[in-house]
């Protein structure tokens, strides 16, 4: 008898047990169930809510091996300076840089699953309910998108308010209003600001030596530009993520190939992706040209960020990772076709609007996802509504007019609009 | 048989829990939110609305049967108004940082949901003993929801409760400060209170699911 079968047995013993559900959400982790249903046709599809989170999870992985790479690279380029002439086995991939990423990433990791799982299956005991698969993919998002000095105990809070006021409250998975993931954020990033803003929190150690004679910078770029300050990256540095920043959004590219992946997998929805993008390119161009008009001094303390040629708001900042794997969360946004391409303008367009405008924090896409979080049921509904509207009058323009020869048989007209 | 008959208590004691002004009618949110971020804000809030409404539901109690009912909402506002303005007044001369914390909530006490809710419902049909327990009552349901945000916001915002350290000092990391906790800036800002007046009201109702609505 194979496992698969054993697990089933023990399944049907123990069904309607208290702890039912602890034993069911590992069940169907690793197998689909035995049950079938008996009557009536259905379509069966492969791809249940856990397939799909863990496609979502599988983009993820890579970013999260190269946040653990880059979180030691920063660490010690901050101290001995970066290499004059880099190269990626000899300075970015050894050993000393994966153990920092091993000693600071990997508890974010582990504290952010342990928490959010707990309280996902208290819940589901207390309720009664099947375990539900939402916090999978939360709980791999929350320690890419925090600083990499995050204390856990803070990281515990958020995490216990984020599921359970951002979600459970709700309903549980697919109820929530707002993306757990960034309510948490959120909440640090209110709770405790000077974990998650300033010029120290991006690199390791920073926060502990400032002050002293080794003191190092954790300025991220959009920091740099926020202060109108020169900075020393490139624009391949900041494609390819060897800058500081949040554990996991620095790598435009390896996002970019999540978000491929995802589109190919058809689980992220690519009309979101494409109208973020055009929304932040849009924006981004309207500040060069403002800045091209001469409408603004270079002492202005919007200049810095307003003249960043548009396309490179893509490659700093948090904005591509937000735009791949938060916009995109289907519970979230807007369910319309034409809703997600304005969900997702939006949220590239207020982004960047955020972004340049708000002085003590140059970063906006957590807020941007989450206001639009708020409207995207507003848009659903004039979009739907906009439909109904098409639709009554495309059916009060049909008429029926008699036949010219006999006038008895009546002929249907119908004229599109 | 003592001062009070059981039904007087009645007035008194309901409204601290099952009929509650903010917890189960939502009345009086606005005040609720925003000066509950330090405790001794929320007492004197609590004190003074407590003053208000007792004070304003016997006058209005006296006058009912003389009060035309067509401008019966515009002589409220007066009473209320004027009863405000003792109150401010006096928290002006007596307390004056503590005036300046409470800022304009003193003044918009006026338009609190509750004081006008009582008066219409209560004090306009019952005796000036029975309103005055009822104002009493529903300020002490009001001031408890107070105190306690207050008390949550005060300690987890700033570590503090009516001013004094209890959790250490934050600047020369002493008591709880030096295992590296820090205070969390998110209960100073008034959204905390709604999410706290939000946890009581999930808390109370799913002790006592009678109180759950239909919907």
């Amino acid at each position: 008898m194979s496992l698969k079968d054993n697990l089933h047995k023990f399944r049907v013993k123990n069904e309607g047990k208290k702890w039912f559900p602890v034993f069911s959400g590992f069940h169907t982790f690793l197998f689909m169930p035995n049950e079938t249903t008996h009557n009536g046709t259905h379509v069966k599809g492969a791809d249940d809510l856990k397939r799909t989170m863990n496609t979502v999870i599988m983009a993820l992985i890579p970013v999260l091996l190269f946040s653990m790479f880059n979180a030691g690279y920063q660490h010690y380029s901050a101290i001995n300076g970066f290499p004059k002439d880099f190269s990626l086995m000899d300075h970015f991939l050894t050993w000393d840089n994966f153990w920092i990423g091993i000693v600071k990433v990997l508890p974010l990791v582990v504290v952010s699953y342990v928490v959010g799982l707990t309280i996902e299956f208290i819940f589901c005991v207390i309720k009664g309910h099947e375990i539900e698969e939402g916090y999978l993919v939360t709980g791999m998002l929350v320690p890419l998108i925090v600083p990499v000095d995050t204390p856990l105990w803070m990281l515990t809070i958020a995490i216990i308010f984020g599921v359970v006021i951002g979600k459970e409250v709700f309903g549980g998975t697919g109820m929530n209003i707002l993306n757990p993931a960034l309510t948490i954020r959120a909440f640090l990033f209110f709770a405790y600001p000077t974990w998650m803003s300033g010029d120290k929190v991006w690199v390791h150690d920073a926060v502990n030596l400032a002050g002293t004679p080794d003191a190092i910078s954790g300025e991220t770029v959009l920091g740099y530009l926020a202060q109108n300050k020169e900075f020393s990256y490139s624009v391949s540095d900041m494609f390819f993520g060897f800058i500081p920043g949040s554990v996991g959004e620095t790598s435009a590219f390896l996002i970019l190939l999540g978000g491929l992946f995802l589109i190919f997998s058809k689980i992220a929805s690519w009309r979101i992706m494409v109208s973020a993008v055009a929304g932040t390119l849009v924006m981004g161009y309207i500040f060069n040209g403002v800045v091209d008009a001469g409408w603004i001094t270079e002492t202005s303390k919007f200049y810095g960020l307003m003249s960043l040629a548009g396309w490179k708001h893509l490659i700093v900042g948090g904005i591509a990772f937000g735009i791949v794997f938060m916009a995109t969360d289907p519970v979230t946004g807007a369910q319309t076709n034409k809703g997600k391409w304005i969900y997702g303008f939006l949220i590239g367009f207020i982004s960047i609007m955020i972004r340049v405008f708000n002085p003590a924090y140059p970063e906006g896409v957590f807020l941007a996802i989450l206001l639009m979080n708020v409207f995207a049921p507003t848009i659903d509904h004039y979009v739907v509504q906009g439909n109904v509207k098409k639709r009554m009058k495309r059916l009060k323009n049909a008429t029926i007019l008699p036949k010219a020869d006999d006038g008895k048989a009546e002929e249907l007209k119908v004229e599109t609009v | 048989m003592g001062l009070l008959s059981k039904k007087d208590t009645n007035l008194i004691l309901d409204p601290l829990a099952d009929n509650n002004p903010i917890t189960i009618q939502v009345l009086g949110i606005c005040s609720a939110l925003a000066i509950t971020a330090e405790l001794k804000a929320s007492i004197v809030m609590a004190v003074s609305v407590m003053f208000v409404l007792g004070m304003g539901n016997v006058v209005i109690s006296l006058m009912r049967n003389i009060i035309p009912s067509k401008i019966r909402i515009i002589v409220q506002l007066i009473v209320v108004a004027t009863l405000v303005i003792i109150v401010d007044q006096v928290l002006k001369a007596f307390a004056y940082e503590l005036s300046k914390t409470l800022s304009v909530f003193v003044g918009l006490i006026i338009t609190n949901c509750i004081i006008m809710g009582r008066f219409e419902a209560f004090a306009l049909a019952n005796k000036p003993w029975r309103s005055f327990l009822d104002g009493i009552g529903n300020s002490l349901g009001y001031g408890i929801i107070l105190v306690i945000i207050g008390f949550f916001r005060e300690l987890l915002g700033s570590g503090t409760l009516f001013g004094y350290k209890v959790l250490g000092d934050p600047v020369n990391k002493t008591g709880l400060y030096a295992t590296g906790y820090e205070n969390n800036g998110f209960m100073i800002i008034p959204p905390a209170a709604l999410i706290v007046v939000g946890i009581i009201i999930w808390v109370q109702r799913s002790r006592n699911p009678a109180l759950v609505e239909e919907n």
